[in-house]
């Protein structure tokens, strides 16, 4: 892996190697896109992924850390000049990368790749592989330098330094967006999982009390002894996916769990206002801790399957949806499947773990480019699989399951003869014993992508680990999807609401004291309002809401991701490196190209299942034409209204991303001419003393 | 063998913050022994610690 065991190898053997890596990797890679057989070996995903990412790393990282940052490996870290033993340690590399990668990886490159499956594997598998590498990875890395160089700065804070004010701002309210716009889209996946399924949300619903439990003991019991209490967790976990079906079983329990989605909606507003106001150590830090070691062991375990059971991948190269008629968000594969994967090819919001915790532990520089840029690949890896697990299912039960009823019909037998016509044969039958199989009613539109990605996993699992308990792998897929999507629910609410304190502040005082109980409270409303708006409307939206909300979340995430590019350009050209300025400008452009495209097709676009204004006219027409049903003119208004705000929502990021753009412009202009601007930011050298004994 | 389980126990320990007392106790006799004082015990250290941590962006999507 590193560029010490590369040397080890006599030069010839090395080149030899690295030859026949290039070779397996294109052969792999054209086995996946020339193939126009029936099905083609989930084996040529993993060869041409690891291959791909072993030349990105071994290659181009190199590159980047010896020519365009020029990591220094004689420069003390901000871990070593401001140790506290805390914040400020000193970590083993791999340690560091655990952590990292822990925190980067959540939901996201789970569940985009499902979805933009309906495209066909192919665009979604190569946006993954190549924006991984020349975009994602070169952005962690980037953004880690750079705040390695700048005290451990936060990407906000290094946006006001190295752009100015406006940069700061923009920033500070990107970040804020992204995360009202991230948790409504996540709720409606957990929601979607759980409507009217009283195994999932009995499952789902205990991971509350037994994290409640967990908090308790390494509270008061056990005071901080991290494992015990996670491996206590796991086995209550596992234990409450199996009482979740004899729930299910029970004629009287299972009405206690049985919900619609509106219904859900509230409880996971509850929820997040109630993990957001309780003390960290009760819920949030214990959910968190179960999450991690859930989500990794899944990984890992779906990896071994993936390989051992080489599973096939029916799903065809491309797809008829690539024109933009997709049923499960409507937009062409240009620039749609680039919105709808974000995490996984390249991801803001990354940029704010590598400019938070792990600049901070970094015992060497040189280390940035292992963590930087090999945990994302790691987690790009997880978006293939993704993808795999999602192409492995016939498409006509991918799409039963993936297409809200507002485009197939709410009726059965008019989703499976829509599906079938679109040449993906369903049958209704099929779909019955799939969800009897499954342990669940119906299988027929669960929007959102983890009900297909739980139906993929189940079967993986239970053919490589024995074909049974098919149902209890569906529902251990879902438990471990709602475990780590509400963990991103609790911990951004909370962020959210420190952020929206610290804006408040500036007007209110008192609001900005954030141990101040009412203003605890009164925060942490407004912020779970602001989401729990998104998510409620999106479960009475007749076409899914995930139709709506996913691109408008991929719009934000990319959106991030531009900002953390205009810093890190901007501090390349500042540090007299604008020869290599392309490195990020290229990724940079590309992005702002894809969001821009994207925003002004989800604003004018006359497609009404693409373009929010389109739709709202459309309706606001039927509306004055009397043409709709009773139900459907009450709920109307509604519908325009959202309609309008995720329109100048849209807006919103369109202006924003470009007052950027022009700011980063004119600044590197301004020093490359030689004329005023803020200063590289950058601290001085000073010399390492730690001695490096575990390398 | 055990010597590799020890490392591979030391190793878990570490990534999941099992041990960040011990840590904590040998940065501070380190550091802050000299000045005098007494380190925080476990459940304060605990305390502390958890609250701290969630205090930014732990998690990404």
């Amino acid at each position: 892996m590193t560029s010490t065991t590369a040397r080890r190898l006599p030069r010839p053997l090395s080149m030899i190697g690295w030859s026949a890596v290039i070779a397996l990797g294109t052969f792999a890679l054209a086995a996946i896109a020339l193939n126009r057989g029936e099905s083609i070996d989930a084996m040529w995903f993993i060869v041409a992924a690891v291959c791909v990412y072993a030349l990105g790393y071994r290659f181009y990282s190199a590159f980047l850390a010896a020519k365009v940052l020029a990591l220094d490996p004689t420069r003390a870290t901000p871990s070593e000049r401001f140790s506290d033993g805390r914040d400020f340690m000193p970590t083993n590399r791999w340690i560091v990368f655990g952590h990292h990668f822990a925190a980067i990886a959540g939901p996201g490159p789970l569940i985009g790749p499902t979805l933009a499956a309906q495209f066909g594997y192919l665009p979604g598998t190569l946006w993954i592989l190549i924006g991984a590498v020349l975009g994602g990875c070169v952005q962690d890395f980037v953004a880690l330098f750079c705040s390695i160089r700048r005290d451990g700065r936060s990407l906000g804070q290094m946006a006001r330094d190295e752009l100015g004010p406006i940069g700061g701002a923009v920033a500070l309210i990107g970040v804020m967006a992204i995360m009202i716009i991230l948790i409504a889209v996540l709720g409606l996946v957990v929601v979607n999982a759980m409507r009217n399924s009283p195994w999932a949300t009995s499952t789902v619903a205990a991971t509350i009390p037994i994290a409640v439990l967990i908090g308790l003991f390494m509270r008061h019991l056990r005071p901080g002894r991290v494992l015990e209490g996670t491996a206590i967790g796991v086995v209550l976990l596992l234990a409450a996916v199996f009482g979740g079906g004899w729930i299910d079983d029970h004629p009287t329990l299972r009405s206690w769990f049985d919900y619609d989605a509106p219904a859900l909606a509230l409880m996971v507003m509850l929820y997040g206002f109630a993990a957001a106001v309780l003390p960290v150590w009760l819920l949030l830090a214990p959910r968190d801790y179960l999450s991690t070691f859930m989500k990794i062991g899944t990984i890992v375990a779906l990896a071994i399957a993936i390989v051992i059971l080489n599973p096939q991948v029916q799903m065809p190269a491309l797809t008829q949806f690539i024109d933009g008629t997709g049923p499960i968000f409507g937009g062409n594969v240009f620039p749609f499947v680039f919105i709808t994967i974000a995490c996984g090819a390249i991801s803001g919001f990354h940029s704010l773990i590598a400019s938070g915790t792990t600049p901070k532990l970094l015992a060497n520089e040189r280390d940035a480019r292992f963590i930087g840029y090999g945990a994302m690949a790691m987690e790009s890896f997880v978006a293939v699989m993704a993808m795999v697990a999602a192409c492995v299912l016939e498409p006509g039960v991918y799409f039963a399951i993936n297409s809200p009823a507002g485009v197939v019909g709410a009726q059965a037998a008019d989703a499976v003869a829509t599906i079938s016509s679109w040449g993906y044969p369903v049958t209704v039958e099929r779909m019955e014993t799939l969800a009897s199989e499954m342990g669940e009613t119906t299988l027929f539109a669960r929007t959102g992508g983890a009900p297909s990605l739980a139906v993929g996993m189940a079967s993986i699992f239970s053919s490589a680990f024995g074909n049974t308990l098919l149902s209890v792998w569906y529902h251990f897929a879902i438990m471990f999807e709602a475990l780590f999507i509400l963990t991103t629910v609790d911990a951004g609410t909370r962020v959210a609401r420190f952020m929206l304190q610290d804006l408040l502040g500036n007007v209110v005082p008192a609001l900005g004291r954030t141990s101040w109980y009412p203003s605890v409270l009164i925060c942490s409303a407004l912020v779970v309002a602001g989401w729990g708006y998104f998510l409620y409307f999106g479960t009475i939206d007749p076409l899914g809401g995930i139709n709506s909300l996913w691109p408008l979340f991929g719009i934000a995430n990319q959106m991030l991701a531009a900002i953390a590019l205009c810093v890190a350009t901007t501090v390349l050209v500042k540090s007299g490196r604008a020869r290599f300025a392309w490195v990020t400008g290229l990724p940079l452009v590309w992005l702002v190209t894809v969001t821009s495209v994207a925003a002004w097709e989800k604003l004018f676009s006359p497609d009404l299942r693409v373009g929010f204004l389109s739709h709202a006219n459309d309706l606001a027409a039927q509306l004055a034409s009397g043409s709709m049903t009773d139900a459907a003119a009450a709920q109307a208004p509604r519908l325009i209204f959202n309609d309008r705000l995720d329109a100048a929502l849209t807006l919103f990021f369109l202006v924003t991303v470009w007052v950027l753009i022009v700011e980063t412009v004119r600044i590197c202009h301004a020093a490359l001419s030689g004329r005023r601007c803020p200063p590289l930011a950058e601290t001085p050298h000073v010399p390492t003393r730690l001695v490096e004994a575990e390398r | 063998m055990i010597a590799t389980l020890r490392r591979v126990w030391a190793c878990l320990r570490e990534l999941t913050g099992d041990d960040a007392y011990e840590r904590y106790l040998a940065h501070w006799r380190l550091q802050h022994a000299a000045k005098g004082g007494v380190p925080l015990d476990r459940a304060a250290f605990v305390r502390e610690e958890q609250q701290r941590k969630w205090e930014g962006v732990r998690r990404c999507c």
